[in-house]
């Protein structure tokens, strides 16, 4: 399977260009931080209302943090135009965009992970209960970010006011995504937790809408 | 050209016909009275926006195949039209909603997705302003295009389960569900006219293109002489 080995390689790639600067997680978690701590001064719940609000603003906040995170994605390859060089030595471009995804994914979720203890104690609700079915939905969230992000910041990167634009055409797309995951973790949050298996396997069909779509279109995302 | 004319002649006074049937033809609602004629137009209008935004996806489609500019052309001309009826959608919503819900807006599945909808075909048209090069401009925009129209059903059905905690509305149940006749002929007369009309439009709209293409290619030749 090359396109596995391909992904492989560039999965390799791309978490070693982020681990050896560290920047785009580090601004992350410390854009996230504040992002929750804005949300609190601005409405300063009281515990019964941050469970009800409090997995609407991580959402949110989630959906903010990565549509900055996701920026750099196709932009860091424009300076030393390593796209091209990438486009010759893979055969299907879709492995560049499986790699990318892949690692923003994991970006994401790590950022997720150290971000959900603070988020725990600001807004005073007990996550450990659900934690592994919180975790799944933070997992199928992300992923959905992730694929319509890379999609999206590969048109981005090619047009002027690339900064505002991929928010733009990002987080309207990904209202679905916020709805669902939103609702989902309200639920599993609550005082009488439930698993909404219907909103994770909405999630799941997105997250595969998506990469079907991207799978068909990726050769056309990358032109030159 | 003369072609256009006549059918911009048709659409206008198809529009015209549906007006006169939804004030004088159609018989008035016993519970919402008078307000419930803003239907004929509210709901046509939406059918319309849809019709357009499919024109869109399918240039787009037809696009990213073919790379003929003839299709980014229809691409554009759709998003644009759509978004004008899906305006006039979110405008005249609010204006029956209120006298008969009490309020101007709710979080309902239609609503929502309707303006999720126009968001992101405002984006595309952003989108089109942000790229120079016009073969760039054409195949970007209509893979966002393409992305945009696989959402719509995503957007709607996530709305639908998760966010309205409502029943359905008493009319939005459908046109179709338990409409007297006379209203019915009305509605889909109203659909027709203004089916035609956003035809007419799109018409207008793509021939506007190719002389703006036309015009830029001849800048372009005068420039590098």
């Amino acid at each position: 399977m090359s396109l596995l080995s391909n992904t492989a390689v560039l999965l390799g790639k791309e978490l070693r260009t982020e681990f050896r600067s560290r920047e785009l997680l580090t601004t992350t978690v410390v854009f996230i931080l504040v992002v929750l701590i804005l949300f609190s001064f601005a409405i300063s719940p009281t515990s019964e209302e941050s469970r009800e609000f409090g997995p609407g603003l991580l959402w949110l906040a989630i959906l903010f943090a990565a549509s900055l995170m996701l920026q750099p994605c196709f932009l860091r390859e424009q300076s030393n135009d390593t796209l091209s060089s990438l486009r010759l030595a893979v055969s299907d471009p879709f492995s560049i965009f499986l790699a990318k995804l892949a690692a923003n994914t994991l970006f994401l979720l790590v950022t997720e992970v150290l971000m959900l203890p603070l988020f725990a104690v600001f807004y005073n609700i007990p996550i450990l209960p659900e934690l592994h079915y919180l975790l799944l939905v933070l997992f199928l969230g992300s992923l959905g970010i992730s694929i319509a992000g890379t999609a999206l910041s590969a048109i981005s990167a090619q047009a002027r006011m690339r900064e505002l634009l991929l928010p733009l055409l990002l987080l309207p797309l990904l209202t679905p995504v916020l709805v669902v995951s939103a609702t989902v973790s309200v639920a599993l949050l609550d005082r009488q937790p439930i698993v909404q298996w219907k909103g994770i396997a909405f999630l799941g069909v997105f997250d595969l809408v998506f990469l079907t779509a991207l799978w068909l279109f990726s050769e056309y995302l990358l032109e030159e | 050209m003369t072609k256009r004319v006549i059918l911009a002649a048709v659409a206008i006074l198809l529009v015209i016909a549906s007006a006169y049937a939804s004030f004088y033809i159609a018989p008035t609602e016993r519970t919402m009275g008078v307000i419930q004629r803003i239907f004929y137009f509210h709901v046509a209008s939406a059918w319309a926006g849809f019709s357009a935004f499919l024109i869109c996806f399918v240039g787009n489609l037809f696009y990213v195949w073919k790379r003929k500019q003839q299709y980014d052309w229809l691409g554009v001309s759709g998003a644009e039209v759509g978004l004008a009826f899906t305006t006039v959608v979110l405008i005249t919503g609010p204006i029956w909603a209120h006298p008969v819900w009490g309020i101007w807006w709710t979080w309902d599945a239609r609503l929502t997705s309707t303006f999720v909808l126009w968001l992101l075909y405002v984006s595309y048209l952003l989108l089109r302003t942000l790229v120079e090069e016009p073969d760039r401009r054409a195949l970007l925009s209509s893979l966002f295009g393409i992305f945009a129209f696989i959402d719509v059903p995503l957007v709607f059905g996530a709305i639908r389960w998760w966010r309205t905690q409502h029943p359905q509305p008493v009319i939005m149940g459908g046109p179709g569900s338990g409409l007297d006749p006379t209203m019915k002929a009305v509605f889909f007369f109203s659909a027709f006219a203004m089916h035609v009309l956003m035809v007419s439009l799109i018409v207008e709209r793509y021939a506007l293109e190719k002389m703006q293409t036309e015009a830029d290619f001849l800048a372009r030749e005068v420039e590098v002489q």
